[in-house]
């Protein structure tokens, strides 16, 4: 047990270190349905990712004479079709691809305008049409949605909340270095005082059911924190980083791999706003990217069967300008790159369409116009692989969006 | 507003200031408002430092050490990655010296937190603190927040919005955090020159960072009534300004203003005309956000949802904003409405503690205050890392953020553990009587006297609904 407690703290550690952070909301479906098994993984980047190099555009004209500095090299771009590559970080991704089980969304965008982090990320997560119209997540009502009337098995893990996950159904939570080795009487005690609490009574209830759960999911992984540097230099506190990655994806995929375990998952990964000194094919976005290969590794190794019931989507707030700025990085800009990994997922080319980087072509002389609407993707992910209806999605999972029509063919 | 004495001075003292401290509820029950008035004095809040020298050198020191590390990698001759030995590994050398100094300029901010008999000025204090957000989790930035908000900020916390504005916007820490220094007008000599040598690493031009924030963050808000065209005009107006380099002298880490990176030209910021007028262009656009009503409301109700509710009473906000018009956005005003506004005084605690707030008020509870930085090691595992804001955003102020399950099991943990510690030599039910006052609820009370041992008495106490709100 002291062994466990050791290692869920390095996991803690390493977790931030590698601006991981991660929250899950669970879902007891009836076995009976067709979708019963079927696993969602939602990764939101945040800080606005670079969809231009996460998925270089490399046989677009324009790329290289728009990105110049920061372009990613036509011969290191991992090859995905005529037109798209991914960056080299992502070669885990890439292998996949080349399966039929990773498909890029090259021109995605959330409802929001307005180019801020703060504004683009409530409407991502929210999935309202504005900001500020709510302060419930869509993924909380989607699970509220699935569950119909039932008792809704609700977890997040992190050690705050985020947004996505916030809603009605009360979301438990578990994050690393949280094992609790105390008083027996304590947390009784603590019920009793909180029975009256709205707030913090639901809350805490959750939070020591998720206990034993933990325990399982992190049992025998060994994931490297502040103290387990490999090697010196740079290069060492970003194998840390790979190495923490790929651990909490395994842990995520432990949670779910269990009977009772969650259906539905959400992390976020941090580090993406690049004004300054991105980088190329290496740098500081290119490590960025490494992680997210990690963690997308760890949860196909962890996951091992149940992969092909799994799709994992990766989204940020907004891209950012077509052009390099004046410190060889980018400004806000408008649509970014998406990703689609897993088994369940059908094969085909991109989603969407390719606007092309042509300058009569950019968003406000500027950006990456998109041509898909987050929401767009996001309910045809839960339409064809969760099975929710379109009505539900129309209204309140997605409210006010009866005019943006689902994605099709994506499981 | 029937409000008893004993009530206002718990109020005062919990949602106003950071935790009552043994004996403070008595010292603010005969006046608790003219108790809070009376820590507004001057125009700062504690630490205060009055130049930019303590940042200017941490800069130095950090740029020195990269280009030591620079050199040193060319003299070896690349010694192959993990080959470098511990004590000459310039990546664990600069981690070291980072965490150092983060962790002694954290502490010292936490002492004071713990221990201040005038808890309302620091709370006033953290607010801008966090309204001006510059976070370490860059390098460049990593050693700079404490002094960045001991020569920024706190000197200038009761003085004019205006001023405060202008001197986080041009002190070197926010410079460079985002992005600020290398920001270079297109048609300017900076550009030429970097043009005329191919071998430059970078093309030089425009970065809009810092502009967009300053607009959206810090001034009208994202609602404010701008567009992109009002951001990348600011930003042309503020390039220039920048941070000195190691080679220059005695300008090294200080701000410097470059006249020939400077984008010449007039300027339209949000419908207003700023002729050329160097250093002083971006300066003017400035002064105008600070006067905007815009800014006034979104500051003031931002105040509001800090220190009275997440959803504020629109009453309170307009009493606030009322005095930032008539005062010219006088802070010290402003937190005299705050104080006099019946609208924050609701006896009903609505706001949950963040967890910096939860640490420091249980060690102004017994007395105490953090001995070494591992005992604030807490905050990192509740998702508030000392001195590192995952953006420029700031710390959320929101409940829905900090009440997930699994925080408030590691806050039980914390207090468990704390009350291991402490708890022995004290007497939980008077800790309960002096920290709460008259907040301090039948059932906690009871569950406090009845605990089987004094540890569990004091964390039932902490981790009580009322200890847990302000």
């Amino acid at each position: 047990m002291s062994r466990l407690h050791i290692d869920r703290r390095a996991l803690l550690a390493s977790g931030l270190a590698s601006g991981l952070a991660l929250g899950f909301l669970g879902a007891g479906v009836r076995a009976a349905e067709p979708t019963a098994g079927r696993k969602l993984v939602v990764v939101i980047c945040r800080g606005g990712m670079d969809g231009l190099s996460v998925a270089p555009p490399i046989g677009d004209p324009e790329y290289e004479g728009l990105r110049r500095t920061i372009a990613i090299p036509g011969d290191a771009a991992l090859k995905l079709d005529t037109t798209f590559g991914l960056h080299p970080a992502l070669a885990g991704m890439h292998a996949l691809a080349l399966k039929g089980e990773a498909r890029i969304v090259p021109a995605l965008a959330s409802p929001d305008r307005a180019r801020s982090h703060f504004e683009a990320q409530d409407v991502l997560e929210t999935g309202a049409p504005g900001v500020y119209s709510t302060d419930s997540g869509w993924l909380n009502r989607a699970v509220q949605a699935m569950n119909g009337g039932r008792k809704v098995e609700a977890l997040s893990v992190g050690a705050t909340a985020p947004l996505i996950l916030r809603g009605p159904a009360q979301a438990g939570s578990w994050s690393p270095g949280g094992a609790w080795d105390g008083s027996p009487r304590l947390p009784g005690l603590l019920m009793d005082l909180y029975a009256a609490d709205p707030l913090l009574g639901p809350a805490f209830a959750r939070g020591l059911e998720t206990e034993a759960m933990a325990a399982t999911a992190t049992a025998g992984i060994r994931v490297p924190g502040g103290g387990d540097r490999q090697g010196g230099g740079v290069q060492g506190l970003v194998r840390q980083g790979q190495s923490a990655a790929r651990g909490i994806g395994r842990v995520v995929a432990g949670f779910m791999t269990q009977p009772a375990g969650p259906q539905v998952v959400a992390l976020s990964a941090d580090g993406f706003d690049t004004h300054a000194n991105q980088g190329a094919a290496q740098g500081q976005l290119a490590n960025r990217l490494l992680y997210l290969d990690a963690l997308a590794e760890g949860l196909r190794e962890g996951l091992a069967g149940e992969w092909s019931n799994t799709i994992v989507v990766f989204a940020t707030e907004f891209g950012r300008t077509a052009r390099v700025n004046g410190t060889n990085g980018t400004d806000h800009g408008t649509a970014s790159a998406g990703l689609l990994l897993g088994g369940a997922l059908k094969k085909g080319g991109i989603v969407g369409d390719w606007p092309t980087l042509k300058a009569a072509s950019l968003y406000e002389g500027r950006d990456l116009r998109p041509t898909v609407d987050s929401r767009a993707l996001f309910k045809g992910l839960l339409a064809d692989h969760l099975g929710v209806d379109r009505r539900t999605l129309d209204t309140s999972v997605f409210p006010d969006s009866a005019g943006v029509a689902p994605v099709t063919g994506l499981a | 507003m029937a409000l008893s004495k004993d009530m206002r001075a718990a109020v005062a003292a919990t949602r106003f200031g950071l935790g009552a401290r043994p004996g403070e509820l008595a010292e603010a029950a005969g006046d608790p408002q003219g108790w809070l008035a009376a820590q507004i004095v001057g125009r700062g809040a504690d630490l205060g430092l009055p130049t930019s020298e303590l940042s200017a050198k941490r800069i130095t020191d950090l740029r020195v050490f990269r280009q030591d590390r620079r050199q040193m990698r060319q003299e070896e001759a690349g010694p192959a990655e993990g080959e470098v030995s511990p004590d000459r590994d310039p990546v664990r050398l600069a981690g070291r010296m980072i965490r150092e100094t983060g962790a002694e300029d954290f502490l010292q901010r936490a002492r004071l937190a713990a221990t201040t008999p005038a808890a309302f000025r620091e709370r006033w204090a953290l607010f801008w603190c966090n309204h001006f957000t510059v976070s370490g989790v860059k390098l460049v930035t990593a050693t700079t927040v404490g002094p960045f908000e001991r020569e920024a900020i706190r000197p200038r916390v009761f003085g004019r919005f205006e001023e405060l504005l202008i001197a986080s916007t041009a002190h070197p820490a926010m410079l460079l955090y985002l992005d600020q220094a290398q920001s270079i007008g297109p048609n300017t000599p900076a550009v030429a020159s970097l043009k005329r040598r191919p071998q430059a690493r970078r093309l030089g031009g425009l970065n809009e960072n810092l502009a967009r924030e300053v607009l959206e963050l810090h001034t009208v808000g994202v609602g404010g009534g701008y567009t992109q065209a009002d951001v990348t005009e600011f930003a042309y107006c503020l390039t220039g300004w920048s941070v000195g380099g190691p080679r220059e002298g005695e300008r090294s880490g200080r701000f410097v203003f470059r006249q020939a990176a400077h984008e010449p030209g007039p300027r339209t910021v949000m419908g207003r005309r700023y002729a050329d007028d160097g250093v002083n262009q971006a300066a003017a656009v400035m002064k105008d956000l600070a006067a905007h009503p815009r800014t006034a409301r979104f500051v003031c109700a931002k105040l509001a949802r800090h220190f009275v509710a997440d959803n504020p009473p629109a009453a309170l906000v307009a009493d606030l904003e009322r005095a930032w018009l008539a005062s010219g956005g006088h802070l010290a005003e402003v937190a005299r409405a705050l104080i006099d506004s019946p609208h924050a005084w609701a006896p009903e605690a609505a706001k949950l503690k963040t967890p910096y707030e939860f640490v420091i008020s249980g060690y102004r509870a017994i007395g105490g205050q953090p001995a070494a930085i591992e005992h604030l090691a807490v905050l990192r595992g509740l998702g508030q890392q000392p001195f590192a804001p995952p953006s420029p955003k700031g710390w959320p102020d929101e409940a829905a953020h900090w009440a997930a399950p699994d925080a408030l099991v590691k806050r039980m943990n914390w207090a468990e553990a704390f009350s291991a510690a402490v708890a022995p030599e004290r007497d939980p039910e008077a800790i309960a009587r002096q920290a709460l006052g008259a907040r301090l609820t039948e059932p906690v009370a009871r569950a406090v006297a009845r605990a089987e041992s004094r540890p569990e008495a004091l964390s039932l106490l902490l981790m009580s609904p009322e200890f847990q709100r302000r």
